[in-house]
């Protein structure tokens, strides 16, 4: 029987597989026996108890939200933390009748219709024993109001939870982001019994980002309750883990001059350290409130926000998208070196305009009568425009953007928060792809002052300048120094992350670009020139200036009676101390006229803040001075 | 049923269900499973019409796939065996690329007009396969046909694992196993094979797995790690169902079950239900009906005369047991949830439809073997 066979025998065959499915009979009989041998315990041995369990008391699972993690600025102080706060709460199935419950409520505490259609969101999700809010965020004379009259609300509660609570206020909130209600959107990409006790999300921002780091673990009480739903006794409790602390680069010293030097004017600053991308300052002026946001903003803060003019709710650090103007003049001057287009020495005729060989069209410079004869240095200082129309035509439109992507630009630097723009660094390629157009000489001068297409966020800028500081080393741009796990208090520090390195052959032609720069601030043509007085130490920058709307062949840009939205943007990049760089500073002013009167002197009080620190303003917990403009 | 009085109406009838090809004995007991289910989806359900309708659309279209299954010549669904499986697999691939993520797994493909999860598809092309390589072979099964049909059986089985899909990787795995098994695997490879594959686990583990299928899957098996979802489940389920007793609360009494269930109590743990309205009394009559159906289905394939027939139809039918023995084990706190449901008793998808398309496959088989006979 047991001896190999190889031909089909049908009857044996037949024999096999039929003992087979015999086989098999016998093991679902003994299976199915112990299935039924279980059901016989559960429902004849064990009735009773679970019996008992079932009619009087039940067996409820109750989940204790975790307290979410605080943030501290990179020398410890407060920038998130969370505050009890009274909210009701309603258990749906303690109230005979919900609708009535809901619209007898009116009489004592306001609610608006968001607030309704959020309760009845989650109504529908979670089981009808937990107890979900309706209003968060009572004041005295509701809670006062409510307390008085629960007797009348059966399964109506004024429950202290803890909030989140921005104590800076609007200082630094577009480093921070915030956070907001829970809706659907957002269950989608969590863990929801995770987030079974969890009223709040990360929304923006470094609370979006690092949610699963902030948020915690959520705890479980299983208790035992009576058919009123009262709790008779905890069987047994998990307590929650707190979320992960954050600690941040940004120093909120630093943060606050960098806020307090715009005043009324529009824009970002981004500081970053160059030696290893952390940030120190993250700036988008006008900002706001977070805490408007945390217990659901009125429709009529809101529309005021969204409305204004300046657009305080954009985070143009991040997101906002800027012509870079003549601040790529030093990384094009770079490239022209590298290539051999130019040298140290070679000079080039400045009338005030440039023509492309064959054409009429005039390139201007923005000196009308010229800059006459100018070399490498000289047209950085000065910031000629004709110089790098030249050097533009001809290095070429793929050089320059194959060397200029070496420094980040049109890429997103990897920043760990959300909402980061890619920016676009102009290339044959791209214009191919998305217009398919062939690339015009003429946009490669345009490029070439960092006009026409080229765009960069506030934080490129920064990150790119750094490079440029260190010879070419660039860093991911981090906004988080450490984590501290929220249960044991050990810090965990995240890790530096080297991007890339561009490099160049000669290492002269850095010392050249670095030299240009710094006579950029302490020459005596440079267009940065305002900001030197009483320099302690070398500041190397370059001032830009970026169009907001062209100007015909033959109009001129007149700056008192162009209106304010459609005035250039002002640009200033710099680093310090020039010979040994420890911050490196971008900073756009919207519609800020020139970048040496505007921007220079904001990244000037900054730089001082961090290199000289005098006369910084101690940062407190109120609004002193520097107030939002919705 | 129709009413079967007279003869004349007997004849008739079974006249046309021979015309249909269609087994009355297992269509009468399916026929009252179907009725069974029904009544207990209407009170799990909360007497939600909406979804009775849902379910009985769905009934119709496994019903359609039943008649229409049964109907295509045995042979013919031998040689389609191969394509069927290829196409299976390549949706899986498909669904691992493009697939929709829902409730937290990727395992729904969308055509547009409907949702599709291919995986059901595989419960009924991975037996076929493996049935119609095993069938012109000699048997009992060899070294070298074994290894070709284990292979066919785990690239499926793991697609869908990694989904993650535990309940229909386990179903899709036991399918192609009971295949081997029928085949005369001989006891001695089969123990070394088990041997072997607990070796393996671990290293399946480890590598073939990301971070995110295995803290799910070891949710899955021990949910009293996650007391806020499967774990809450078990709990609340072995109160309905203990509490229940000998005769039950009665249909649409169920306290237990009218209360806390939200999620799962109309699909997965639609048992918990049936055991606390019916009782330890309903359970063994259920139980036994599902037994009739196995056994019938099983003495379909001892019946036939043709290799292939015998093994699909022995296989299916274990499949469906299988089935029957996970869903009321991890209801009852037996063994670990893994998302199996109640067959045709549950709400929802796709199972309703595979489930009554194994059973035409199974009519087929039947049929085959009179024309042949």
């Amino acid at each position: 029987m047991s001896k190999r066979v190889h031909l089909k025998d049908e009857y044996l065959e037949t024999r096999l597989i039929r003992r087979r499915i015999i086989l098999s009979a016998l093991f679902i009989l003994i299976l199915l026996s112990l299935l039924l041998g279980r059901l016989y315990v559960l429902q004849i041995v064990d009735h009773e108890h679970f019996s008992t369990l079932s009619d009087n008391n039940r067996v409820r699972i109750k989940a204790l939200p975790p307290a979410r993690g605080l943030i501290y600025d990179r020398n410890g102080i407060v920038m998130a933390n969370n505050l009890p706060a009274y909210r009701l709460e309603i258990i749906k199935e303690q109230v005979e009748d919900l609708d009535q419950t809901l619209i007898d409520l009116k009489q004592y505490v306001e609610y608006s219709d968001l607030d309704l259609s959020r309760y009845r969101q989650a109504v529908n999700r979670r089981r009808s024993f937990e107890s979900i809010p309706l209003r968060l965020n009572l004041n005295d004379d509701e809670v006062a109001r409510l307390a008085v009259n629960l007797y009348k609300f059966e399964g109506v509660e004024i429950n202290a939870r803890l909030t989140r609570n921005y104590p800076q206020r609007d200082h630094a909130v577009h480093a921070l982001g915030y956070v907001g209600r829970i809706d659907i959107k957002d269950l989608g990409r969590v863990n929801e019994n995770n987030y079974a006790g969890t009223s709040h999300i990360g929304k923006l921002g470094l609370e979006k980002f690092y949610e699963s780091e902030l948020h915690g673990t959520v705890g479980v009480q299983q208790v035992e309750v009576n058919a009123r739903g009262r709790t008779l006794r905890v069987l047994s409790e998990t307590p929650p883990i707190p979320g992960n602390n954050l600690h941040l680069t940004i120093d909120s010293k630093l943060q606050k001059v960098a806020e307090q030097a715009f005043g009324d004017l529009t824009g970002s600053v981004v500081a970053i350290n160059p030696l290893n991308g952390e940030v120190l300052a993250l700036v988008s002026m006008p900002t706001f409130d977070p805490n408007l946001f945390v217990n659901g903003i009125s429709y009529k803060n809101y529309d005021a926000l969204r409305n204004s003019i300046k657009r305080p709710l954009f985070n143009r650090a991040l997101s906002g998208q800027y012509p870079p103007g003549s601040t790529t003049k030093p990384f094009f001057g770079l490239a022209g070196l590298e290539a051999r287009t130019v040298s140290r020495k070679t000079k080039i005729f400045c009338p005030g305009f440039y023509r492309l060989p064959n054409e009429d069209h005039k390139y201007r410079d923005w000196k009308k009568q010229g800059h006459g004869h100018m070399d490498l240095k000289g047209a950085i200082t000065q910031s000629c425009d004709v110089y790098f129309y030249d050097l533009s035509y001809r290095l070429g439109i793929d050089k320059m953007s194959a060397f200029l992507d070496k420094f980040g630009f049109g890429k997103r630097t990897g920043i760990d928060s959300t909402g980061e723009a890619r920016g676009l660094l102009p290339s044959r390629e791209w214009k191919r792809r998305t217009q398919n157009q062939p690339w015009f000489p003429g946009e490669t001068l345009n490029t070439g002052i960092g006009q026409g297409t080229f765009l960069v966020t506030p934080l490129q800028l920064a990150n790119s300048t750094g490079a440029l500081a260190l010879n070419g080393l660039r860093y991911q741009p981090h906004l988080v120094g450490a984590l501290e796990y929220g249960y044991s208090g050990n810090k965990l520090e995240t890790l530096v992350k080297q991007v890339a390195e561009a490099g160049v052959s000669k290492q002269s032609n850095w010392l050249q670009t670095h030299k240009a720069l710094v006579n950029v601030v302490h020459g005596l043509r440079g267009t940065g020139n305002r900001i030197n007085r009483g320099l302690t130490y070398k500041i190397a920058g370059k001032t830009g200036t970026a169009q907001v709307y062209g100007i015909a062949q033959d109009e001129e840009y007149d700056e008192d009676t162009v209106i304010d939205r459609l005035r250039d943007h002002a640009l200033f990049m710099s680093y310090a101390p020039a010979k040994n760089p420890r911050i490196a500073v971008a900073v756009i002013v919207e519609n800020g006229g020139h970048g040496s009167s505007v921007a220079a002197p904001i990244a000037r009080k900054v730089l001082d803040a961090y290199l000289v620190d005098s006369d910084v303003p101690e940062v407190s917990g109120d609004n002193s001075g520097n107030v939002s403009q919705p | 049923m129709n009413e079967m009085s007279d003869t004349e109406n007997y004849s008739l009838t079974r006249r046309l269900l021979d015309a249909l090809r269609i087994d009355p004995v297992l269509l009468v007991l399916l026929g009252i499973l179907a009725a069974f289910g029904m009544a207990l989806l209407y009170s799990a359900s909360g007497s939600d019409i909406d979804l009775m309708l849902r379910q009985i659309t769905r009934l119709a279209l496994g019903l359609f796939f039943f008649i229409a299954v049964a109907n295509v010549p045995l042979r013919l669904l031998k040689s389609f065996s191969v394509w069927l499986y290829l196409l299976g697999v390549l949706l899986l691939l498909a669904v691992m690329f493009f697939g929709e993520v829902g409730k937290g797994a990727q395992r729904w493909l969308d055509l547009g007009i409907i949702r599709f999860q291919p995986s059901e598809m595989l419960k009924l092309a991975v037996p076929m396969m493996v049935a119609s390589y095993l069938a012109d072979r000699v048997l009992p099964i060899g070294l070298k046909d074994l290894f070709v049909s284990v292979i066919l059986v785990l690239i499926p089985v793991i697609l869908i694992a990694r989904q993650p899909d535990l309940g229909t990787a386990i179903l899709v795995g036991s399918a192609g196993a009971f295949v081997l098994f029928l085949a005369g695997i001989r006891w001695r490879i089969m123990l070394s094979l088990m041997f072997l594959f607990s070796l393996m686990a671990p290293l399946l583990w480890k590598f073939a797995l990301h971070d995110y299928q295995r803290s799910r899957i070891l949710t899955m098996l021990d949910p009293e790690s996650d007391p806020l979802g499967s774990g809450y489940h078990i709990i609340q389920s072995k109160i309905a169902i203990g509490s229940g007793g000998v005769y039950g609360k009665g249909w649409l009494n169920g306290t237990q079950s009218q209360l806390d269930f939200i999620p799962e109590r109309s699909t997965d743990f639609i048992f918990s239900v049936f055991g606390e309205e019916f009782g330890f009394f309903g359970s063994v009559i259920l139980i036994l009906l599902y037994l009739s159906i196995i056994f019938r289905g099983l003495y379909i394939a001892a019946r036939s005369n043709d290799n292939f027939g015998r093994l699909v139809a022995g296989a299916i039918s274990l499949t469906f047991f299988v089935y029957l023995f996970v869903n009321i084990g991890m209801v009852s706190g037996m063994l670990p949830v893994v998302g199996v449901p109640l067959p045709l008793i549950s709400y929802g998808g796709t199972s309703m439809v595979t489930l009554l398309t194994g059973f035409g496959l199974i009519m087929s088989i039947r049929s085959a073997k009179r024309f042949m006979g």
